[in-house]
């Protein structure tokens, strides 16, 4: 179908910056996900003691010195390095863009959740006197942090902000840089998600406590959607950056393209506070492929949010399971198999981690799936191993979050009108 | 502490701060911020881990007394005489 959209309205993915368990860049991350290798391993956190956890080691001084690390925060450092390798993959060098005309959207699941355990413990080594409380808590802990330790690393003089929508973040931050661009806000977009919650204990004890944290003697098994054996949450770190752009902008620097972001749908449950809501999920969905002018039938591949809970795997399941009834060319899978939940990083990293089907035509299998629970039982599952295509040319990609938020992007491959 | 020892305790917070402070061509008279790449978050952190370190509280109207080596000797002298 010919886009509704002007070169000028249509938006274009055109570099990827990244850090994930297991992998510091798109090419060793798209290698893992296509073995079946996971990135988990473990973490051994003050009170909590060792749980799973995907955890990240990426150059943290390639493009920042230990010295700014040590001032800003663990989510500023992932940032500076994702937004960085982003530009380096875009070619962008800012002869062609304006920093003034750029804007850094972030999202976030939470922040300053680590700053702040960290610092009440510090304090508390002092008897709680709070003349030891660190000046540098908020700077550290404003909402905007991540977003602006990367415009203070690349002097980008734009916009800034983070977006706040629990593990739908990531995705909806695509969103606002899609609509920044569109409105003509800005001219370059540096759009995406990052996690720094493998630092608090605070979020691993309240998974646990909700009975949501996943155990496994082998940590590399213990994230397992869809599986019988499936008992929570494993919880990551990480960060993916996008530059988007205006089409028309694009291709008159000649960048390389890597997909186009056709459609976007967010809604609310407005029911629960932890609880998803398939039926809702599913109207997210209905919206995004409206929006993107496709049936159901049209996607090649949808990346499930699944986040090995018992309950919220089975909703999605529903939701998808009525979404794509008798839609036999879309495969199914699931990242956070291979990567835990990177919270508010992980609808952009998951997403990153589909992108290369459209060069590969492979579809990423969801691993850990070794009893297969009947309710998650979808036609067209990919599990265990990579599913070779004649053609991938429609990536669904499903974000939902605490607090009833939900999000869906679709990217379609690139086709010039 | 002796006035050497305490230009060393300053000179060991600063470099715990910025790892490529060069101070060979430090001039002891003139403004630590002039000559090393510090700013006021910096010098916070340097009067925090004084307070950490020797239990002192520095006012906040004493913070000029601190702006230079010499000063700094100077200033903490007496209060790290008993360390």
């Amino acid at each position: 179908m010919m886009n509704q959209h002007t070169e000028h309205q249509r938006i274009v993915i055109t570099g990827v910056g990244l850090t994930a368990p297991g992998a510091a860049n798109l090419t060793d991350f798209r290698a893992n996900l296509l073995a079946g290798k996971s990135g988990i391993s473990t973490i051994d956190l003050r009170y909590m003691g060792v749980h799973p956890a995907g955890l990240c080691t990426f150059a943290e001084t390639r493009y920042r010195k230990k010295r700014e690390n040590s001032r800003g925060t663990r989510a500023g450092c992932i940032g500076v390095y994702c937004a960085n390798e982003a530009l380096v993959d875009a070619g962008v060098d800012f002869s062609e863009y304006d920093r003034a005309a750029t804007g850094v959207y972030i999202g976030l699941t939470e922040h300053g959740t680590v700053e702040t355990e960290n610092e009440v413990y510090n304090v508390g080594q002092y008897a709680n006197d709070v003349n030891y409380w660190t000046h540098h808590h908020n700077p550290r802990t404003v909402l905007n942090n991540p977003a602006g330790e990367i415009t203070m690393n690349l002097g980008i003089t734009g916009p800034h902000y983070a977006i706040g929508a629990a593990c739908a973040a990531g995705n909806a931050a695509l969103i606002q840089g899609v609509q920044m661009l569109r409105l003509g806000e800005v001219d370059l977009a540096l759009c995406g998600g990052i996690s720094e919650c493998v630092g608090s204990f605070g979020i691993f004890a309240s998974f646990r406590a909700q009975g949501a944290l996943a155990e496994h003697e082998d940590p590399t098994k213990a994230s397992r959607p869809f599986d019988l054996d499936r008992n929570g949450i494993v919880i990551s770190e990480g960060g993916c950056v996008f530059t988007l752009e205006r089409l028309d902008r694009a291709l008159a620097r000649g960048a390389k393209i890597y997909g186009e972001i056709t459609g976007y749908g967010m809604n609310s449950d407005a029911r629960d506070f932890v609880l998803p809501y398939g039926p809702r999920q599913r109207q997210c969905m209905e919206m995004a492929l409206k929006r993107a002018g496709l049936q159901p039938a049209d996607v090649t591949i949808l990346n499930a949010h699944a986040t090995g809970t018992k309950q919220g795997d089975i909703e999605e399941c529903n939701a998808i399971r009525e979404t794509f009834a008798g839609c036999e060319n879309t495969w199914i899978n699931n990242t956070k198999s291979s990567i835990g939940h990177a919270m508010g990083a992980a609808g952009v990293l998951e997403l990153a981690g589909n992108l290369p089907s459209f060069t590969d035509n492979m579809v990423h299998p969801t691993i850990n799936l070794d009893n297969l629970d009947p309710e998650c039982a979808l036609p067209g599952l990919v599990a265990n191993t990579p599913q070779q295509l004649p053609r991938v040319d429609v990536i669904l990609n499903n974000s939902f979050g605490m607090l009833g938020i939900n999000s869906v992007v679709i990217v379609e491959r690139f086709v010039a009108n | 502490m002796t006035r050497e020892e305490i230009k060393d305790v300053i000179l060991e917070i600063i470099a715990d701060i910025d790892e490529e402070a060069d101070f060979a061509q430090l001039d002891a008279d003139a403004p630590l911020r002039d000559q090393l790449d510090l700013d006021s978050m910096d010098f916070l952190d340097i009067v925090m881990e004084l307070r950490k370190r020797y239990k002192m509280q520095i006012p906040e109207e004493e913070y000029p007394q601190l702006a230079t080596l010499t000063s700094c000797v100077n200033y903490l002298e007496p209060k790290l005489k008993d360390v």
